[in-house]
């Protein structure tokens, strides 16, 4: 039997309701639990950080060693909790997995679990998932009687839970320290490191957060081997990933492929490139919170090194695409106010830069703005700035906000002076 | 110590503090907000911005918060180069800020002012709406003004985390986040008017100083103690125009470090009374009518009771005018003015604290605590600031999983993270339930007796040599033990005790376990409260004379004087009437009229502490000096100097009563180092007591005079009542307000302490009279006397706001107490056939409302202390009968909403004994 390369994607059909717990086994689902039962924990997380496996929720960071920093059970209660929020403007590839192949999760969430020795699993879920939120809590129940969840799992000494809460609704909440406050029952402001949520997350106890599409990955490498993953990648990348457009393409929607593919091959074989009549002006590569590439980054493979060199971040690798005939200014605009409404209220610059930032840019695109609003909007992402702030939102929301100073710097002046050409036909 | 360079210039600082601290306590101008020295660092503001340097060629270097940054040995910042980001967080900040700086409480000492001049950001950009808030009454004593609010978390952060106030959160988010209550109503921790320091805007402010407001740099101020309980926070009130306008913490890092209760910040309104007596007045006889008398003639009829009357002193008078009373009438015929159970409780205090190899914790001390147990105190109540600190001491747990990760003592945010719920242990036994069982491991509820055998059971299995009690219950023993390992487990272990249950067994039981804690060189921790703000003054100028208040009233005198005092509230009602009744002349000196002085022939108008200079001795037997704050009207005189013959030379200078009472007390030579010496000047000059921005001073008095009178003089020697005199600036050996260049605000402190957050430079923190006893383990017999109880037994029940004699005559404290009641367990309260507006008749005493408390054990009754309708004097120890009152119809002054218990209600959900 040849081994899937689409091991996140191969049950998925779109249309047909997700597998059930029968039919996710009879596809060779489970497997990695039995499997994952015979390692001891800190092998398992040694295999998982050698299949090179970087966290899908934003940052990249290798999986395994991050898991390894947990400490030795102590006899009390330990968490995994995966990042289900997914809030990131233009970013809907988590919802295509938990929508369709729930068990997929599960199963990802359970061997994790036995990696890391939690006694509890938690899914923080967007509130707005409503789709997912059925399916997951199907899955979850046909997983306790089938016996995968619950005490001594499939006769082992390992016993785990499973609940699935779902987000009172802030895009904060997917800060994985401000989950877990959320979590708690606490205001969604971010935690300080150290200590980080490996030593005291939840409740103040040993906690990982990870994102659904890392844990969805785990299955595979568990069953098929560090090996097999690696070989699933293209350009020197290992494993495959989910990927998307959105914006005003012929097909936007998103795909399973090998890690390290391009974005000119994410924009016009699987997206089919621009609808006809728009031209593609720029993107924004993996998030609302990213910075714009231009039309000649389109080759650039997506990798996080690659893309950082262009000068902007993968993130979550699905890409949004501004065509010509949307105004910069108004994108921008419609992100800024999204991230200003969002912040979380704790640290200075983002609370009040972005609110102030998005005053002028509504001044401008009403064509009250004047020179110096640009002036100070420049200002104000170096205010924003990494390091400035206490977590990374307003850091995150200055991209588009800076790229795009730079790369329609014409724009923003026109609009001072003649206003939005855009809004006039 | 570790060598940091700053823009170039080099500093030794504390690795182990944060930088911004460290450049605060080398007095450099670096802006903050959010970070405290009391509360630590969260990081939030992003105003202390500074940038580091990863190494000698680095030129860019990274932008770190100078409060989350932990200096490094060799390395190199900058804060000049921070500056913009710091001017753009100030401007940004501003976006939504009013511009009503001009009606603003806290203009002129604005530490928001203060940083955006400081941070340079003066021109305004934004040119777009601002967000707004709506306001709540909060109640009597704190303002709320949330569109001045600049998000910096202080004020949560003081009051949930610091305060533990349930009743106050952050909402919302965005740059729309409020801080307030869930909806509008009385704010009710003890402890809401630090809000009003801890603010850096305009936010939450003093409502009781907004009515009759002043900026600051016109208030005339002086160094002062706070006159409302034993724990003697120290404080700095503020007078214009010859009322007493406010009260502002003053620093003190042993005592009441930067909060206060509400009770001293609030309570002093009794100066400004309409009720104070302002004139003096003589009648010849009982029933003729009094008239008005001269300063001259009043203070000739007293002294021309010398020779004649006994005297009866007081525990709320200074040790000076104690120490003029007891040289008037001479020490044979100088009586306590407690009562006679208080007389006996704090002899054995200061027989413990003297003879017992215990460490007398302050409140510096307690702070650093790891394991309490409280024993029969309601310290909220009665010696507030404590309770405070004891939130404090069980927070000393996460520092403890801090230091083991080695995540720094200042990371506030990450500590309580770290340590989520987990407290120190801290263990109550009470009579009633008290409102720090929010914080105790377990409570235990049962009479004073009750407890004072499970704390001697306690001492003993901590130490074999203490003596045994027999007869407790296994659930008792299994309390005991626990009690015993945490106390035995911790590094700074410490018993919480005091007069107010007027047990003498407890204060026995307290001695004996924290000398069996006693561990070669370190000593238990002992900490007993007292009830008033000189009552351990008192009772060491009594000098181990047994002259007691009861003694007084069978003396036979049939001349008496008495200071400060209301008779009436030390013993029953009918003895004093009839002591009384016998006096042919009765002198009283006080502050506002009380059925004593409505007996007397002589009423002398006498200073409260706001006009008076003088010492105190606090319950740690600290003697701490005050200076007046005002002069009073020529009618009014500080005891002292009414009581002085011409033995001191008729107007003697305080200094020497002080001198007279050092000889009296124990280590009195301490003393003199309260103040620098009464001929101490500094370049010639004294200490001012106005601000050098003092204004209307050629005006103030125009409207009767316009010849600008001469400056009152203080006779005693070390202020002025002036703005001339050395500024804190140059010499702060009389440390009276802060103030520095560009810091306007109480932020200002720092620049006077020699590390911010720490010991003042200059200035005294009182001195401690008690030596540190380092003899033999020796122990009380664990001796409980009980008497026979028919009725019901009864426990007193303090108030914060209203017990106390004279704060309860001010009318912010007012809005928050309530009249006289007793409380019942609902299941009496059936048994009493009450129903919900029913009165119970107190035998020997008044009829009064009643409020049922779930803890409190059936067959027992706590009776309020010191509130209008009931005289607890009256209780004896044999039991009290309650009865339904015939007629009934609640008072007034009863306000049960006012009252804040965790236990109130008809059912008896909260658990019986021992409660876990
Ligand atoms: C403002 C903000 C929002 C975020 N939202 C998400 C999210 O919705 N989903 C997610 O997986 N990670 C999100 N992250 C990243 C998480 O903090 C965290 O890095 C991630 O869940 C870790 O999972 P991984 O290691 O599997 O990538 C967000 C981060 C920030 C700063
Ligand atoms: S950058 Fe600051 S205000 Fe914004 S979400 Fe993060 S912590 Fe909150
Ligand atoms: S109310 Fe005051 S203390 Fe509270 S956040 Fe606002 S400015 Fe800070
Ligand atoms: S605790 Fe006592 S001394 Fe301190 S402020 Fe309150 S009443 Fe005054
Ligand atoms: S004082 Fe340092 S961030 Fe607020």
């Amino acid at each position: 039997m040849t081994l899937t390369n689409k091991p996140l994607t191969k049950n998925i059909e779109i249309g047909r309701a997700p597998f059930n717990f029968a039919q996710y086994q009879a596809a060779g689902g489970y497997q990695s639990v039995a499997r994952a039962l015979t390692y001891k924990p800190r092998d398992l997380m040694k295999l998982v950080q050698d299949s090179g496996l970087g966290g899908r929720g934003g940052a990249g960071f290798n999986t395994g060693l991050k898991w390894s920093f947990i400490p030795e059970p102590d006899g009390g209660p330990r968490y995994l909790v995966v990042n289900a929020d997914e809030m990131e403007p233009g970013t809907f590839k988590d919802r295509l997995l938990m929508e369709h192949d729930p068990h997929l999760l599960i199963e990802g969430m359970i061997t994790a679990s036995i990696a890391l020795q939690a006694t509890m699993a938690y899914i923080f879920l967007r509130g707005e998932y409503k789709e997912a939120e059925h399916a997951l809590l199907q899955a979850i129940k046909e997983a306790y009687a089938a016996g995968v969840l619950g005490k001594n799992i499939q006769g082992s000494t390992f016993s785990l839970d499973m609940a699935l809460h779902t987000s009172a609704g802030r895009y904060i909440c997917g800060e994985e320290t401000a989950l877990i406050n959320a979590l708690e029952g606490k205001r969604a402001n971010p935690r300080f490191k150290p200590p980080f949520p490996q030593v005291s997350g939840l409740w103040g106890r040993p906690t990982l957060v990870n994102n659904v599409e890392t844990i969805c990955n785990i299955p595979g490498i568990v069953t098929n081997g560090v090996e097999w993953f690696k070989g699933l990648g293209i350009n020197g990348q290992f494993g495959t990933r989910i990927s998307g457009v959105s914006g005003r393409v012929k097909k936007p929607g998103c795909w399973e492929m090998p890690v390290g593919t391009t974005f000119r091959t994410l924009f016009e074989d699987y997206a089919g490139g621009m609808q006809d009549g728009y031209q593609l002006k720029a993107f924004l590569p993996g998030g609302g919170s990213t910075d714009f590439l231009m039309p000649e980054h389109l080759d650039l493979p997506m990798i996080p090194g690659d893309v950082a060199k262009a000068g902007s971040r993968l993130g979550t690798s699905l890409i949004m695409v501004l065509d010509d005939k949307t105004c910069p200014v108004g994108c921008i605009h419609n992100l800024i106010k999204f991230f200003a409404h969002e912040s979380c209220g704790w640290c200075t610059p983002c609370r009040d830069g972005l609110p102030w930032s998005e005053h002028m840019l509504v001044k401008l695109e009403n064509g009250e703005g004047s020179l110096k609003d640009i002036e100070i909007l420049k200002e104000m992402c170096g205010y924003m700035a990494p390091g400035n702030t206490f977590c990374a939102l307003a850091p995150g929301a200055a991209e588009p906000l800076q790229s795009g100073l730079k790369y329609f710097h014409d724009e923003f002046v026109e609009h001072v002076n003649h206003g939005c050409k855009y809004k006039q036909h | 110590m570790a060598k940091i360079t700053v823009d170039g210039k080099v500093f030794e600082v504390d690795p182990n503090n944060n930088l911004l601290q460290e450049l605060l306590s080398h007095k450099q101008d670096l802006p903050y907000f959010c970070w405290h020295p009391s509360m630590g660092s969260v990081g939030s503001c992003r105003q202390c911005a500074v940038i580091e340097y990863a190494n000698d060629d680095d030129q860019r270097g990274r932008q770190v918060m100078a409060c989350m940054t932990s200096p490094r040995e060799g390395a190199r910042y900058s804060m000049d180069k921070a500056h913009q980001f710091r001017a753009q967080a100030i401007e940004s900040i501003m976006t939504s800020h009013p511009h009503d700086c001009p009606v603003c409480e806290e203009g002129g000492e604005c530490h928001l002012q203060d940083m955006t001049v400081m941070s340079g950001h003066t021109y305004r950009r934004y040119d777009g709406k601002k967000s707004t808030h709506n306001n709540q009454n909060l109640g009597p004593f704190i303002g709320h003004e949330m569109n001045r609010c600049i998000t910096c978390y202080r004020c949560v952060r003081y009051y949930k985390d610091y305060a533990g106030g349930t009743d106050f959160s952050v909402q919302a988010s965005h740059n729309h986040t409020y801080f307030g209550r869930f909806q509008d109503g009385s704010l009710e921790s003890e402890f809401s008017g630090n809000l009003a320091e801890v603010c850096p805007t305009g936010v939450f402010t003093d409502k009781v100083f907004s009515k009759v407001y002043s900026r600051k740099w016109d208030l005339q101020s002086s160094p002062s103690v706070c006159a409302a309980c034993g724990v003697g926070c120290n404080i700095n009130p503020g007078e214009r125009y010859g009322t007493l306008r406010r009260v502002v913490n003053r620093f003190n890092d042993e005592v009441n470090g930067y909060f206060l209760c509400d009770k001293g910040r609030f309570g002093t309104g009794y100066v400004n009374s309409a009720q104070r007596i302002s004139v003096n007045m003589s009648r010849s006889a009982h029933d003729a009518r009094p008239s008005e008398i001269t300063p001259v003639d009043a203070k000739a009829k007293l002294l021309a009771m010398k020779g004649n009357a006994i005297g009866i002193g007081s525990p709320r008078a200074s040790l000076e005018a104690n120490y003029a009373l007891r040289a008037l009438v001479g020490k044979d015929n100088f009586y306590a003015g407690v009562s006679d159970v208080e007389f006996g409780l704090l002899n054995q205090v200061i027989d413990i604290y003297q003879n017992r190899p215990v460490h007398i914790a302050s409140i510096k001390d307690i702070e650093k605590c790891d394991a309490i147990l409280v024993l029969g105190e309601d310290v909220t109540n009665t010696a507030a600031r404590i309770a405070l600190a004891l939130r404090q001491s069980v927070k000393n747990i996460g520092k403890e999983m801090a230091a083991r990760i080695k995540l720094p003592m200042w990371q506030d945010a990450a500590i309580r993270t770290l340590a989520m719920d987990k407290k120190s242990p801290l263990y109550i036994l009470s009579s009633h339930a008290t409102r720090l069982d929010d914080i105790a491991r377990q409570v235990h509820i049962g009479s004073a007796a009750d407890s004072a055998r499970i704390a001697f059971a306690v001492a003993h299995v901590l130490d074999s040599s203490a003596p045994a009690v027999t007869g407790l219950s296994d659930a008792e023993m299994a309390l005991v033990n626990s009690i015993a390992t945490d106390l035995k487990a911790a590094k700074h272990p410490l018993v919480v005790s005091g007069t107010s249950s007027l047990e003498p067994a407890l204060l026995n039981a307290a001695a004996n376990i924290a000398t069996a804690l006693g561990n070669g060189d370190q000593r238990g921790n002992l900490a007993l409260c007292v009830p008033e703000a000189n009552s351990l003054g008192l009772m060491l100028l009594m000098d181990g004379s047994q002259n007691s208040l009861g003694k007084a009233m069978q003396s036979g005198a049939r001349q008496a004087i008495v200071l400060e005092n209301d008779l009436y509230r030390r013993a029953p009602s009918a003895t004093v009437d009839s002591f009384l009744s016998g006096l042919q002349q009765l002198a009283v000196l006080d502050h506002l009229q009380h059925r004593t002085g409505e007996a007397a022939n002589l009423v002398l108008a006498s200073g409260t502490f706001a006009e008076t200079t003088g010492t105190f001795v606090n319950y740690e037997g600290r003697a701490q000096h005050f200076y007046a704050t005002f002069k009073p009207v020529a009618a009014i005189q500080s005891s002292a100097k009414w009581l002085c013959d011409s033995e001191f030379g008729n107007e003697p200078r305080i200094h020497i009563l002080t001198g007279g009472a050092a000889a009296i007390l124990p280590n009195g030579y301490k003393l003199q180092k309260l103040t620098p010496g009464a001929d101490w000047t500094f370049a010639g000059q004294r200490a001012p007591r106005q601000h050098h921005r003092y204004s209307g001073r050629t005006v103030m008095r125009a409207h009767l005079n316009v010849h600008e009178p001469k400056q009152e003089q203080d006779e005693d020697g070390l202020m002025n009542y002036s703005m001339e005199g050395v500024p804190a600036t140059k010499d702060a050996t009389i440390f009276n307000s802060p103030w520095a260049p560009g810091w306007n605000s109480n932020q200002s402190l720092f620049k006077f302490q020699k590390s911010a957050g720490g010991e003042l430079k200059q200035g005294s923190h009182g001195e401690r009279l008690f030596d540190e006893n380092t003899g033999a383990k020796a122990w009380y017999a664990a001796v409980v006397q009980q008497a026979a109880i028919s009725g019901f037994a009864q426990f007193p029940i303090y108030h914060l706001f209203g017990s106390e004699e004279l704060t309860a005559q001010s009318e912010a404290i007012q809005a928050k107490a309530t009249g006289a009641y007793v409380a019942l367990n609902p299941a009496d309260v059936a048994r009493l056939g009450l129903g919900a507006s029913d009165g119970v008749q107190v035998q020997h005493n008044g009829a009064v409302p009643y409020l049922a408390r779930a803890s409190i054990t059936p067959g027992t009754v706590g009776i309020s202390v010191g509130l209008h309708g009931l005289n607890y004097q009256n209780m004896t120890t044999a039991g009290v009968s309650l009865n339904k009152a015939a007629n009934w119809q609640n008072p007034k002054d009863w306000r049960a909403s006012n009252i804040i218990v965790s236990d109130a209600g008809s059912s008896s959900a909260y658990g019986r004994g021992t409660q876990g």
